[in-house]
Order: structure tokens, then C-alpha cells, then sequence
């Protein structure tokens, strides 16, 4: 049975909630996670799985130097999972690929990523753009109409569908309470511990970690933090299992370590999640058989939209409360790609009861106030 | 097991993994293996446990086989035509056919 009192109560069991609940009880925390049920609208159960570095940081240079630290991370990350759970995430750091399709595309995109290098403070990840010979060396499947692409080593992807369930079996060998069917109504602060009413009544603690994704930005103002978020909806197209053909995955498209292939990338600003737009499954698609002919006559087997957890400018946001000391905010795009530091970063922080500004203060909401300010 | 009906079509020649196979018009692929006393048409992506033509209404994919050097077809929704090559699949389907 779960105690009604704990060290730390983190608010979503999504890839977020559930990599810092794990990072928390590694610390040694009682660690409780309040959840939503069945129907919640869900990213970690409908996102692309990238582990992914190249083009992070355009905008907030300090993020690229954050993303680079969960990729370094995520092996070590992957195998300590697999030796708490048995269970093999299939994590591979191949390094990935974004292809153009013309020559303006190509330069487009070598545009951006001198911007993104030129910025000052930026760590180098050796992104390289590739004419189509260099790409076709490796991806020897492209289509006629590939003229090149941009090539980073440190991008990878996992298998995130048990990503998700093995950090659910990882947090509960560790003794961690996970209470689904919690949806979390207030959050008050009494003397020296936080009250968090649920629909399935009263459960307290002494630190509170947010990390429900979009619904941060309607629990945040109740302990003095903000977490501005902008929701859209992405689709994904799947198709039959194939037998391996692509050794590296493209933003766009990537073959899982069980033979499907799957398709996305799509942003719309609906938040309909039981929508389903065919004419962006349909460019995705278009756009596949394009960079890789072989899959015209392939058979589709799933496609979904999802919607994904998103910053008003795209970058995470990590906070503790002033006014609420012990209250913290985990919130972020990229729960796959920063699970590692979430878990083995970011937790830590929360365990200590303070957040290490060295690391996270580029990432405090504070800085949309002088985005207003400006 | 399996018996034709007296009144079955005209003969139709398809091939079945390079072998000859008399099917009859109006016979789908899947039936034409049935009668053919073809035990199974595929083996799964997942475990490689042999599969044959199931649900014969094209809802279950048991019968999917590589037609006229096309992959994944299903076998229960085409009907045979003459010269009709047809393969039976081991575990994953090869991208590109």
C-alpha cells in the first residue's frame, strides 16, 4: 500500500516524470509518481524516439551544450537501465542525417548550421554537410533527387515505446510508488510540506517536481513557477517490418531495431489528439519514397498523431520556486533525447534540494520576461 | 482436407516459389495455395512460426506472399491471373520488393 508522505512527489509518469523519479530514488528519495489514467494525452507514448544533437541550440547556444551532455550520457544511461530491468532499450548512436532534396534545401540548411556555430559559447558537434556521394556511402538507398544532406556522429535514436516501459520497471524495483489515475488538481503549500489534492485524494510531500509536460503551464502558477507552452500535433506513419536497410537514421525517417520504418515530423498547431490530418501523412510519406525509392510499394501498417510538449521558444525549463522552496519545474520538448540528464543530472539536483545554476540557469523561465521586457 | 466444388473454373497456370501450380478462374491466390495442398505461405518478422491463409476476407494478413515480385500482398484479395508468379516469404519483407 502507498504511504501518504514522501520525499518527493513528481507530478506525470510520462518519459519525464519517470527518467527523474528514477534519478530521485537513486538518490535515495521515497518517491512517489501522480499520474494521470489510460487517457491521458500522452507524448511519450506517440514521439520519434531520436536521441538527437544537430540543430539544437539555434536561439540559446547553451542548449546544444546541455543536449550534447544527455547524449554522452545516454549509453552508460541505457546500460545501467538494462542492468536494473534485463530489459534493452536499443539505444544506438549511429550518428543521423538530415537529407535535402534540392540544392536550396542543402544550402538552407548549411545556413543554419553556421548560424548555429557561429554563435558565441556554442560547443562544437562537428555536424558536417555531405555532397551525395559522401551521403551515398553510407545510405546507399537514397533516391536520385537526394543531393546531399547534413551528418552529425553524435545523433542516434532508441527503441522509445520500452524506453517508457522499462524506466515504469526500473522505478518500481527501486520502490518508488507510482499512483495512476492521480490527476492532480492543486498544489498547496502548507508549513513545510506540499499538499497535492488528486482526484483520488491527499497526497504529501516535502519537494514537488513538475513534470507533466503541457499541463505544466496550468500547474506551475500554483507553486510561483510559469512554464509557457505552445502544444502542436505531429503524425507519424509506420510500415511493415522490413529487413534492415538503414544504417543511420534521418530526422525524418528511421528504421526501429524491430524492421519497421517509421515516418514524421510533421507540426501542426491543432491539439486534437484524435485527429489525423491524411494530407500531412500524405507528404510524409511522398517525402519518404523520395529520399528512399524502395519503400513506394511498402505496406503502412499504423499512423497516429500525437502532441508534443512544447516550449513557447522550444527550450526546456528548468526552476525551483522562490516562493515555494522544493518546488521544481522539468519540463522540456525532448524527454527521449534528455532522459539521461533528467535522471542523472537534473534528479540529483532535486534530491540535493537546490539546482545547480552552472548547469540549468540558461534554461529558467525567467527569461521570457525579458524576451516581453525587449 | 480441402475439396473443390464440382462446377470450379476453367485452369488457370501461376506459379508457386518457381514451381507450376494448377489454380482454377476465380480462385484468389490464397485459395489457389490451399488446393494446391500448400501447408504455409509465410513465416512472421517476429518469431519465424510458419503462417497460411486464415481468415480468407482480408482482415487477418496470414496470407501475405510476394506476387509478381511484389511483397506483402495479400493473398485472400487477388484473384489469379495466368502467368502469375507468386513466393512465399521468410520473416521480414525486403524493402524494394
Amino acid at each position: 500500500m502507498a504511504v501518504s508522505y514522501y520525499d518527493v512527489a513528481v507530478v506525470g509518469g510520462g518519459l519525464v516524470g519517470v527518467a527523474t523519479a528514477w534519478g530521485l530514488a537513486r538518490e535515495g528519495c521515497r518517491v512517489v509518481v501522480l499520474d494521470e489514467g489510460d487517457r491521458a494525452v500522452r507524448a511519450s507514448r506517440g514521439n520519434f524516439a531520436l536521441v538527437w544533437v544537430q540543430s539544437k541550440g539555434l536561439g540559446l547556444p547553451e542548449y546544444a551544450g546541455w543536449t550534447i551532455r544527455s547524449s554522452n550520457a545516454w549509453g552508460g544511461f541505457a546500460q545501467t537501465l538494462k542492468e536494473e530491468t534485463g530489459l534493452d532499450v536499443s539505444f544506438q548512436r549511429s550518428g543521423g542525417f538530415h537529407l535535402a532534396l534540392s540544392e536550396r534545401e542543402l544550402e538552407a540548411r548549411a545556413n543554419i548550421l553556421k548560424r548555429l556555430h557561429n554563435q558565441p559559447g556554442i560547443v562544437d558537434y562537428k555536424t558536417e554537410i555531405m555532397d551525395r556521394g559522401q551521403v551515398a556511402k553510407m545510405l546507399p538507398d537514397i533516391g536520385p533527387e537526394v543531393v546531399g544532406g547534413s551528418f552529425c556522429p553524435l545523433d542516434g535514436h532508441v527503441n522509445s515505446l520500452r524506453l517508457f516501459r522499462t524506466l515504469h520497471t526500473a522505478i518500481k524495483a527501486r520502490g518508488v510508488t507510482y499512483l495512476p489515475s492521480h490527476r492532480v488538481e492543486t498544489i498547496t503549500k502548507d508549513g513545510g510540506e506540499f499538499r497535492l489534492a488528486t482526484e483520488k485524494g491527499e497526497i504529501r510531500a516535502a519537494k514537488v517536481a513538475l513534470a507533466a509536460g503541457n499541463a505544466n503551464m496550468r500547474l506551475a502558477p500554483m507553486v510561483g513557477l510559469e512554464a509557457p507552452m505552445k502544444p502542436e500535433r505531429g503524425q507519424i506513419v509506420v510500415t511493415e517490418r522490413l529487413r534492415p536497410f538503414l544504417n543511420h537514421p534521418v530526422v525524418t525517417l528511421r528504421q526501429t531495431d524491430e524492421g519497421t520504418v517509421m515516418i514524421g515530423d510533421s507540426k501542426e498547431e491543432s491539439v486534437d489528439p484524435a485527429g489525423l490530418t491524411l494530407g500531412v501523412s500524405a507528404t510524409e510519406a511522398e517525402r519518404a519514397v523520395r529520399l528512399f525509392p524502395l519503400l513506394a510499394n511498402v505496406n503502412v501498417v499504423r499512423t497516429w498523431s500525437a502532441i508534443r510538449v512544447m516550449t513557447q521558444d522550444g527550450f526546456p525549463i528548468y526552476d525551483e520556486s522562490e516562493t515555494h522552496p522544493g518546488a521544481f519545474t522539468v519540463c522540456c520538448h525532448s524527454g527521449v533525447t534528455l532522459a539521461a540528464n533528467h535522471a542523472l543530472t537534473v534528479a540529483p539536483m532535486i534530491a540535493r534540494g537546490a539546482l545547480d545554476t552552472s548547469l540549468v540557469a540558461p534554461f529558467s523561465a525567467r527569461r521570457f520576461h525579458v524576451q516581453a521586457a525587449g | 482436407m480441402y475439396k473443390r466444388l464440382a462446377e470450379a473454373g476453367t485452369p488457370v497456370a501461376i506459379t508457386v516459389d518457381g514451381k507450376p501450380i494448377s489454380a482454377r478462374a476465380g480462385d484468389t491466390v490464397a485459395a489457389a495455395l490451399i488446393a494446391a495442398g500448400i501447408d504455409h505461405c509465410r513465416t512472421t518478422p517476429v518469431s519465424g512460426a510458419p503462417r497460411a491463409p486464415y481468415c480468407l476476407m482480408g482482415v487477418c494478413f496470414e496470407c501475405l506472399v510476394t506476387v509478381d515480385g511484389v511483397g506483402s500482398r495479400q493473398g485472400c484479395l487477388m484473384p489469379v491471373r495466368d502467368g502469375m508468379t507468386v513466393e512465399t516469404q521468410t520473416g521480414k519483407r525486403e524493402a524494394g520488393r
